[in-house]
């Protein structure tokens, strides 16, 4: 598929049109989104519509932007005007939202056009994307397995060339563990620095927004569109959007790179064996690599499986049936309440509801939330130590390759632990990103995390382009 | 191991969260937030006594904007999409008896 960098380019010179750029997209859509259930809804007239705006841009002489003509899908806990957003939830089902997501402006604005939303797992609470009310996605590269998740329909939609790039959120890996799945790229950027304005909450403090895409230069060019400062969320850092594309090219010449043993323990033989090669690769770029331990990370899983939790069972308080959403009927609001809340949520939503409520209830506050809290101070701690010795950290995105549609919907801690390399980037704040690298069991990609200190989404992005030399594409 | 939470305590937890839940459901839930809270004893055994806590990735201080008057979201807009209206306002049973 045509990277989004050179259709943008095509199309501001007017050597392709925006039209047809969608059209092919819309085309590809419609060829695999039953087989894959990839988009829960798909704007045809809305990105044909914009796809003519973006071409008479071009016809007057004007610049459609950055990211002119080029198709791209939005998960669906992305708010947007005109469309529904359900965030995978039967509680949202019906939903259209009254404002668009800060994101969603500005990549309106860069002249991207919206193909769709795509499926999640419901309120983003999950690996798989089987916990959707709209069912399951399957994996484009097999669909017999699961395409990660909670962004599973954002890394399934990029992965089989319907889109060249999409948006997604990671909570405690929700882009990362999908793109290593289905061998796209995928960012998870610094806490604060894309705007969570229009993102339907899941945990606050860890939620970030960020890109997809099948290539590193596509990943950089969105992330540039949809970073920096907004007034509209009280936890947008100050700072405009970080030059990405200026510094792709840099290299790892002297960058200090550490292997840590606890983002690789556990790992399946061949997602070992692409760190592995990953870290010759880079060695061979001229990065100084080295292995370290930080058992400090061990502890991720649990303090994510109590703090996240926690911040949904209150982030998801507003689901009562009286503003928006469904609603149940009862004999009064509080029975109304219940009716709503239990109909609308489904299994993982009320367990994770559950959890946070019971490690936030009296007398288990201290020993549950309070201690996770300490926890997050720890890693944080030993984040910052590794990063006076380090530049790039390296290890897993995931303990394995896609597995099976069913593998483990059955046993939550079994899927919680897919995530156990990502969660300590969001304890921390911090960014990451996931690179394709190598080929594992039955043929599926294996994804490569490299982590940095927050705002160091250029040096990771620039890690990245020589692991992308260095499998010989590009 | 004794589980770290009992079958009253999930259905206690049920309805301080709003959550009506089958007999089934309890059931599976008990379990599993056993298993949950079973793997976090690792961080519950810890003596982290002495360590601040870390509520949020950045130290927040109140975020303000200038105290300008701006346009808020439509009302018949917002309104559209709630699950019962009258007169312009979200619609809910009776919470107080008719005076």
């Amino acid at each position: 598929m045509t990277s989004a960098a050179a259709t943008a380019r095509a199309v501001r010179e007017g050597s392709v049109s925006a039209l047809s750029v969608v059209e092919e997209a819309l085309a590809r859509v419609g060829q695999r989104n039953d087989q894959l259930n990839v988009f829960l809804h798909v704007d045809r007239p809305g990105a044909l519509a914009a796809a003519r705006r973006v071409d008479e841009a071009v016809a007057r002489g004007e610049d459609p932007g950055p990211l002119a003509g080029v198709p791209l899908a939005l998960k669906d806990n992305l708010c947007q005007t005109g469309v529904p957003t359900t965030a995978g939830s039967k509680i949202l089902a019906q939903w259209r939202p009254p404002y668009s997501a800060t994101v969603v402006e500005r990549v309106v604005a860069a002249g991207a056009i919206v193909i769709g939303k795509t499926n999640l797992d419901e309120f983003a609470m999950g690996s798989s994307t089987e916990n959707s009310a709209f069912g399951p996605t399957r994996n484009p590269l097999d669909p017999t397995r699961v395409p990660g998740g909670s962004s599973g329909g954002s890394a399934a939609a990029v992965a089989a060339g319907m889109v060249p790039i999409s948006l997604g959120s990671d909570t405690g890996g929700s882009i990362r563990q999908p793109a290593a799945l289905c061998g796209v790229v995928g960012v998870k950027p610094t806490y604060g620095s894309v705007s969570r304005y229009g993102l339907i909450a899941f945990a606050s403090s860890l939620d970030q927004i960020g890109p997809l895409a099948t290539n590193v230069t596509d990943a950089a060019l969105l992330l540039e569109v949809i970073a920096g400062h907004d007034p509209r969320d009280s936890t947008s850092l100050p700072e405009g959007s970080p030059a990405l594309m200026a510094h792709l090219d840099d290299g790892v010449a002297g960058v200090r790179v550490a292997r840590v043993r606890e983002l690789i323990e556990g790992a399946d033989d061949d997602v070992v064996a692409a760190v592995d090669a990953a870290a010759a690769a880079l060695r061979d770029g001229g990065a100084i690599v080295d292995d370290v331990s930080i058992p400090e990370l061990r502890l991720g899983l649990s303090a994510y499986y109590l703090i996240a939790p926690a911040e949904a069972s209150s982030n998801l308080a507003r689901y009562d049936g009286v503003r928006y959403g469904l609603r149940v009927s009862g004999d009064d609001v509080g029975a109304m309440y219940e009716a709503t809340r239990s109909a609308g949520f489904g299994a993982e939503v009320k367990r994770r509801i559950m959890l946070g409520t019971y490690a936030l209830s009296a007398g288990y506050y201290d020993a549950y939330y309070g201690q996770a809290l300490k926890v997050r101070t720890e890693m944080i701690g030993a984040f910052r130590r590794a990063y006076a010795r380090a530049d790039v950290l390296l290890g897993a995105t995931a303990p394995s390759v896609a597995f099976a549609l069913g593998a483990r919907a059955q046993t939550p801690l079994a899927m919680y632990l897919s995530d156990v390399f990502t969660i300590p980037t969001n304890l921390a704040g911090d960014a990451a990103v996931s690179i394709p690298f190598g080929v594992g069991e039955g043929g599926m990609p294996v994804g490569v995390q490299l982590l940095g200190p927050g705002r160091s989404e250029a040096g990771l992005l620039a890690a990245g382009r020589v692991l992308e030399r260095a499998r010989g594409d590009s | 191991m004794a589980p770290a939470i009992g079958r009253d305590e999930v259905a206690k937890v049920a309805r301080l969260a709003r959550l009506r839940l089958s007999d089934e459901e309890l059931d599976t839930f008990t379990e599993q937030l056993g298993q949950i809270l079973d793997h976090a004893q690792d961080i519950a055994a810890l003596d982290l006594s002495g360590v601040a806590a870390t509520a949020h990735p950045f130290q927040l201080r109140n975020v303000v904007r200038p105290d300008e008057i701006r346009p808020s979201l439509d009302r018949d807009v917002v309104l559209s999409e709630a699950p019962d209206v009258s007169d312009h306002r979200f619609a809910v049973p009776r919470i107080l008896d008719a005076p």
